[in-house]
């Protein structure tokens, strides 16, 4: 469904990804896990497009997105939580809501898509009115996935969910993730907390230095003797 | 009280409306594309004269010349934009400051060029109104009233549609508006559209009470920056509120001194601001 082949990219004279080559199939879960500066975030970053792609290929359900401006990736069906949720902190959780569903086709079905978020995430019912800033951490990774899911998409990107989170929000974050692959839903997630993003995923890659080093089902990726020891101390 | 120091509290209230209708602008445009529309007063200016031309010269009907000059400084907003400010928009803010500051010269002297520095009136004599053995300019009352509807206006649309939202959000998080689906660009062309038509209607509403000269803009356009610097440049609902504040200080400067010496406390009250809350008055 979305695929990768050898892309490279970074910032200015500075390469970050090279060479990455990553497939997600129709309702799969797929983690990339890796140590901080491997280049996960920009990796999510080439694919919605805010970074361009500066070699290699992508293609989404068969048509290429490399190159394509941000706002077309949405249209896309390729929605991403991004790091630190980047909520809008002086609108209302209902206004991020509303500003998830910005795209026409998204638009058009606004509100059965605000009822089933609802649906999913009763929290944010309660507080559909508070301004989204003044919420709970945990709160505020519900209302970024939220706002992600009011586009529609077909693939859900999400970088780095339970980071800056307590341990128990960390939890209930990966229930999310659970729960919304329930629904049916793509997931592409990047994670640094390896033991509990293996436990939501179906496979995972481990991306270093910008490359991917190793990748295989969550359950070799678990008995894995590397990566026991360099990621899961092990 | 005095009754003419209440005449010329409630004259400072209706001025007010106008220098709200034009702080809002300034602000709108300055949260969203985080440039300084240095020529905000002076593309005022041109409204005026669109204005004078249309109605007074080729005897266009007031309502539709209003219009025509709404829609044609919402028109010049969107140019200016374009050819001003998107080339310049990842320069450093000195940069840009002195790209719309070259516009307000541009435009003054243009205005010179071709009109002359004549004071034009468009010639429409409204009623002074007399409450209670005060009187109260039918102009100025328009002009507080109109100026309240186009404020609130603009906080429906701010409020209410996609475009608003997408509007306040893009002035709190630049970047990731773009994973929605938001074109930047779209909605910097969209913002300086609402903002030369809240030009384009203050101009109307000017041509009422003031003529219409090449400097006019020199007359108001530094106390729109002082009243968005009070409210917290970029803080619509601050400088909406500035803007009585200072024109209430005009006013009653006006009663005890003259109208120069008003201009005189405004400042002062500014500066003096300034030095004790340097983020404005709403600051947090």
């Amino acid at each position: 469904m979305l695929s990768l082949a050898a892309v490279s990219a970074g910032y200015g004279s500075f390469q970050a990804l090279f060479g990455v080559s990553l497939d997600v199939s129709r309702g799969e879960a797929v983690g990339v896990i890796g140590p901080n500066g491997a280049g996960k975030t920009t990796l999510m970053r080439v694919i919605s497009g805010i970074i361009p792609m500066r070699e290699g290929a992508m293609t989404f359900e068969g048509r290429s997105i490399g190159g394509l401006p941000a706002h077309h990736v949405v249209e896309q069906g390729i929605a991403h939580v991004p790091e630190n949720r980047r909520l809008f902190p002086r609108l209302s959780v209902e206004e991020n809501l509303r500003i998830g569903a910005f795209i026409p086709t998204a638009r058009a079905r606004f509100h059965e898509q605000l009822d089933w978020v609802y649906d999913l995430f009763p929290r944010l019912k309660d507080r559909r009115s508070q301004l989204a800033g003044t919420m709970s951490g945990g709160e505020q990774q519900m209302c970024a996935i939220a706002r992600a899911l009011m586009s529609r998409p077909k693939v859900l990107l999400m970088d780095e969910p339970s980071a800056g989170l307590a341990p128990l929000v960390v939890s209930q974050v990966f229930e999310l993730v659970r729960k919304i692959r329930g629904e049916g839903l793509t997931v592409l997630i990047v994670e640094q907390n390896v033991q509990q993003v293996l436990e939501v995923v179906d496979r995972a890659y481990l991306l270093e230095v910008g490359a991917i080093r190793l990748s295989g089902t969550a359950a070799e990726l678990k008995g894995n003797s590397f990566i026991r020891a360099a990621y899961m101390g092990l | 009280m005095d009754i003419y120091l209440l005449e010329a509290i409630i004259n400072g209230i209706l001025l007010g409306g106008v220098l709200a209708l034009l702080a809002l602008g300034l602000n709108l445009i300055f949260g969203v594309i985080d440039v300084v529309w240095i020529a905000y007063a002076d593309i005022v200016m041109c409204g005026m004269y669109a204005l004078y031309f249309l109605y007074a010269q080729y005897g266009v009907p007031l309502p539709l010349a209003c219009v025509i000059t709404i829609v044609g400084v919402s028109g010049l907003g969107v140019l200016v934009h374009l050819l001003i400010i998107a080339p310049v928009l990842d320069s450093p803010p000195l940069n840009q400051l002195l790209a719309t500051g070259g516009l307000l010269f541009f435009l003054q002297s243009f205005a010179t060029l071709l009109f002359g520095t004549d004071f034009r009136n468009i010639g429409v004599r409204l009623p002074v109104l007399e409450i209670a053995t005060m009187y109260v300019s039918f102009a100025r009352l328009i002009a507080f009233a109109v100026g309240l509807i186009g404020a609130v206006a603009l906080y429906l649309f701010l409020k209410r549609t996609y475009v608003g939202t997408a509007i306040r959000a893009i002035a709190q998080d630049r970047e990731i508006v773009a994973l929605m689906g938001i074109d930047q660009r779209r909605i910097y062309i969209v913002v300086s559209a609402i903002g030369g038509a809240l030009a384009g209607l203050a101009a109307c509403l000017l041509a009422l009470q003031y003529d219409v000269h090449p400097f006019i803009g020199n007359t108001f356009g530094p106390v729109i920056f002082i009243i968005c610097v009070l409210g917290g440049l970029g803080n619509m609902i601050g400088g909406f509120i500035a803007a009585f504040v200072i024109s209430q200080i005009i006013a009653i400067g006006g009663y005890y001194g003259s109208t120069e010496l008003s201009y005189v406390f405004a400042f002062t009250f500014f500066i003096v601001l300034m030095l004790i809350r340097p983020r404005g008055l709403f600051a947090p």
